[in-house]
């Protein structure tokens, strides 16, 4: 790969030209998707937000699930970075609560006679990481003292529960819940859209109507009634999976047209007729010769999809419909912030919106990036 | 008319998920609340509703009495669906239909604008506006300017209506004191729409105006706002137009959850709250009513669309 920058579609001097000429569809794609600045930087936005996925329980310091009354709505708590000396020196103080004696509202007051230190690779809580290797390091916390009861960087819910730890944790939920949904529905709309293009006649017709009449309904009423069908007796793994069914049958609608158009379209092509009068076999002709030409077209149209079933999940568990506690998503963390008392009283719990927002961009961005990049005209 | 059967039988397999069947969960509700009702009664309604027969005869039975306008009783709240429901469900739509108005009313000349100033500040800012449109998801929208609201300017942005006239018969004052308190649901649900037809609109109209016939048009001295207006614009906006087909849907679709946020007197709040505590047919019957009258929404934009588009006209009589 080389490492400056080729525009492939100016005019040319002769050597970047051979390599255009000699370059793979690979590297072509790779080249037109390095010069949209904004896609490579939500690349790395999103790439980033995976790796905090695969790393949540190293990230997080404190244990989600820890409650306790008595840290009920801490407000986001400020990191002294240099110690009272002047040296660098991340430290935290150590919060007493105060009961306020008429209105028993707990306020909370930092003491800085009693700082804690902040390490990296501190040891916290015990948890397995990748769910095999049990181990307690964690990628900071104090060094003096559990983090748990004293470390709350963007303040706790009424439950007393971290926030920062939850977001973390909420980020896993969130995130693989939409790649898992945006997977089954790709089967779903690759399977029926490749049907309906490849075959077309009567099958065509039965499946493009079935997609209009899905387009033409508020889906969101829809998907509310099959998400309340749930069991309230499912284990949170059974809730998990059935959300990502019904999400996944939000997005397949819009995939699947694509697919159908890409595959209708490539049907008439020279290079596809000339196989067949080569006398290459159907399946040949599919997975040789068009699946290559449209995959590029698949992934972009997917990045596209994704935002919009994070949406849904979040949506969904928001309304207390989708995911529910204990299981932790950025759906669910918002629906504490859902009324106005709660939002006056602790307008940090919104931060949940945050990520949302986010990685909803960056995917946008992202998959029109790779839509421009795979378009050979573009 | 294909569509709304699928969707009465969409409705009635939502109806028929939980495992429990709606009469022996109105039975147990009744008996919490003190109110047994007989098992005579009960088998009476299991008759009606042919609770016992194949799942066919159900659906028939169902569809049969919906037709004749018997939507059934909610249990949660012991009254006829159709009562519950009340002013509901044309709120909802006056509050989709409003909000499609201002996206129409908005995105046509915010579009216009960036595409004719491409590249300028205020092209850059409508583009930013609109990607913030398509990144939150309403219900966040909704969250954060009620939250707003009550910081900067302390008033409460929820509701439709103010206290005094909440349920009070509808006058000329509740008129006017909706048509308050619209604005702001509105705008919100209208903004991820504004940018979506912002983005096509903008995008159509810049591919048009690097069209042979407008630099014609602009060599031959024609007005600048003439050359743009008369005709690109036209052309620009066909695919515009039949974005309208899923434009109420995705907009009904909205509107309920920004009413459950903002707690607006719409069917939203009332179908969660069905859904949640399980009564089964005031929630299908707001499920199916939404889907129909979208549905009839649907087709008259069509037509609409049909009579503003000589085109289509043109292909139909073909």
């Amino acid at each position: 790969m080389s490492s400056t920058v080729i525009d492939a579609d100016a005019p040319l001097t002769t050597e970047a030209e051979s390599r255009v000429a000699v370059a793979t569809q690979r590297q072509l794609i790779w080249w037109r998707f390095k010069k949209h600045k904004l896609a490579v930087v939500s690349a790395a936005i999103v790439l980033a937000f995976y790796l905090v996925t695969a790393f949540a329980d190293t990230i997080a310091y404190s244990e989600p699930f820890d409650s306790q009354a008595a840290r009920s709505y801490i407000p986001p708590q400020p990191i002294h970075w240099f110690d009272a000396g002047g040296k660098f020196h991340p430290q935290v103080y150590a919060l007493k609560g105060k009961r306020d004696p008429r209105t028993f509202k707990l306020s909370y007051a930092p003491d800085a006679g009693d700082p804690r230190d902040l390490a990296l690779f501190a040891h916290g809580y015990p948890y397995r990481l990748f769910g095999l290797f049990p181990t307690d390091i964690h990628l900071f916390g104090v060094s003096n003292g559990r983090a748990t009861d004293a470390l709350f960087l963007l303040g706790t819910d009424q439950l007393g529960r971290d926030v920062f730890s939850r977001l973390v944790l909420a980020t896993r939920t969130s995130l693989t819940i939409g790649l898992v949904s945006v997977a089954l529905s790709l089967v779903l709309c690759v399977l029926l859209g490749g049907i309906s293009g490849l075959f077309g006649g009567w099958t065509d017709t039965v499946i493009q109507r079935v997609i209009e009449i899905l387009r033409s309904i508020p889906t969101i009423p829809l998907w509310m009634g099959l998400a309340a069908a749930i069991p309230a007796s499912w284990s949170p793994e059974q809730v998990y999976f059935a959300i990502t069914i019904i999400i996944s049958f939000i997005g397949w609608t819009e995939l699947a047209r694509v697919v159908r158009g890409r595959f209708l379209a490539l049907r008439e092509e020279d290079f596809i007729v000339a196989a067949e009068l080569a006398g290459a076999s159907r399946l040949r002709i599919i997975f040789k010769h068009m699946v290559p030409s449209f995959l590029s077209h698949i992934i972009a149209a997917t990045t596209l999809a994704l935002p919009a079933m994070i949406i849904s999940e979040t949506t969904l568990s928001f309304l207390g419909l989708g995911l529910r506690p204990p299981a932790i998503s950025w759906g669910v963390m918002l629906q504490d912030a859902q009324n106005l008392e709660t939002l006056g009283l602790a307008p940090w719990l919104l931060v949940a919106a945050l990520p949302v927002i986010v990685v909803i961009l960056a995917f946008n961005f992202l998959g029109d990036g790779l839509r421009d990049a795979a378009d050979p005209y573009g | 008319m294909i569509t709304v059967v699928a969707i009465t039988l969409v409705t009635f397999i939502i109806m028929k998920l939980p495992p429990v069947d709606f009469v022996t969960a109105y039975a147990a509700q009744a008996a919490a609340s003190g109110s047994s009702i007989s098992p005579a009664e009960a088998d009476a309604m299991r008759l009606a509703y042919g609770l016992n027969q194949p799942v066919w005869v159900q659906y028939w039975k169902w569809l049969s009495m919906v037709a004749t306008g018997d939507f059934g009783r909610s249990f949660e709240y012991s009254r006829p669906v159709t009562e519950v429901i009340g002013d509901r469900l044309w709120l909802t739509m006056v509050l989709s239909i409003a909000a499609i108005i201002v996206t129409w009313i908005l995105a046509l000349p915010i579009g216009i604008y960036s595409a004719v100033r491409q590249y300028s500040v205020s092209d850059y800012a409508f583009t930013f506006v609109g990607f913030i449109g398509l990144a939150v998801p309403s219900f966040l929208l909704a969250l954060i300017v009620m939250y707003l609201g009550l910081r900067l300017f302390n008033v409460n942005l929820g509701g439709l209506f103010s206290p005094d006239y909440q349920l009070a018969p509808w006058s000329w004052g509740k008129f006017l004191d909706l048509l308050k308190h619209l604005p702001v649901p509105m705008l919100i649900l209208a903004l991820p729409g504004i940018a979506q037809l912002v983005r096509i609109m903008r995008a159509n109209l810049l591919d048009e105006l690097r069209r042979p016939y407008v630099v014609t048009a602009r060599a031959r001295g024609l007005a600048e706002r003439r050359v743009i207006l008369k005709y690109p614009v036209r052309a620009a906006l066909n695919p515009f137009a039949s974005t309208i087909g899923y434009l109420l849907p995705y907009t009904v679709s909205g509107s309920i959850i920004i009413s459950v946020v903002l707690s607006l007197p719409t069917v939203g709040p009332l179908l969660l709250h069905s859904l949640i505590s399980q009564d089964m047919l005031l929630g299908s019957t707001i499920i199916l009513l939404l889907g129909v009258l979208t549905v009839i929404g649907t087709l008259l934009s069509d037509l609409l669309l049909m009579w503003i588009d000589p085109r289509i006209r043109a292909g139909q009589l073909r």
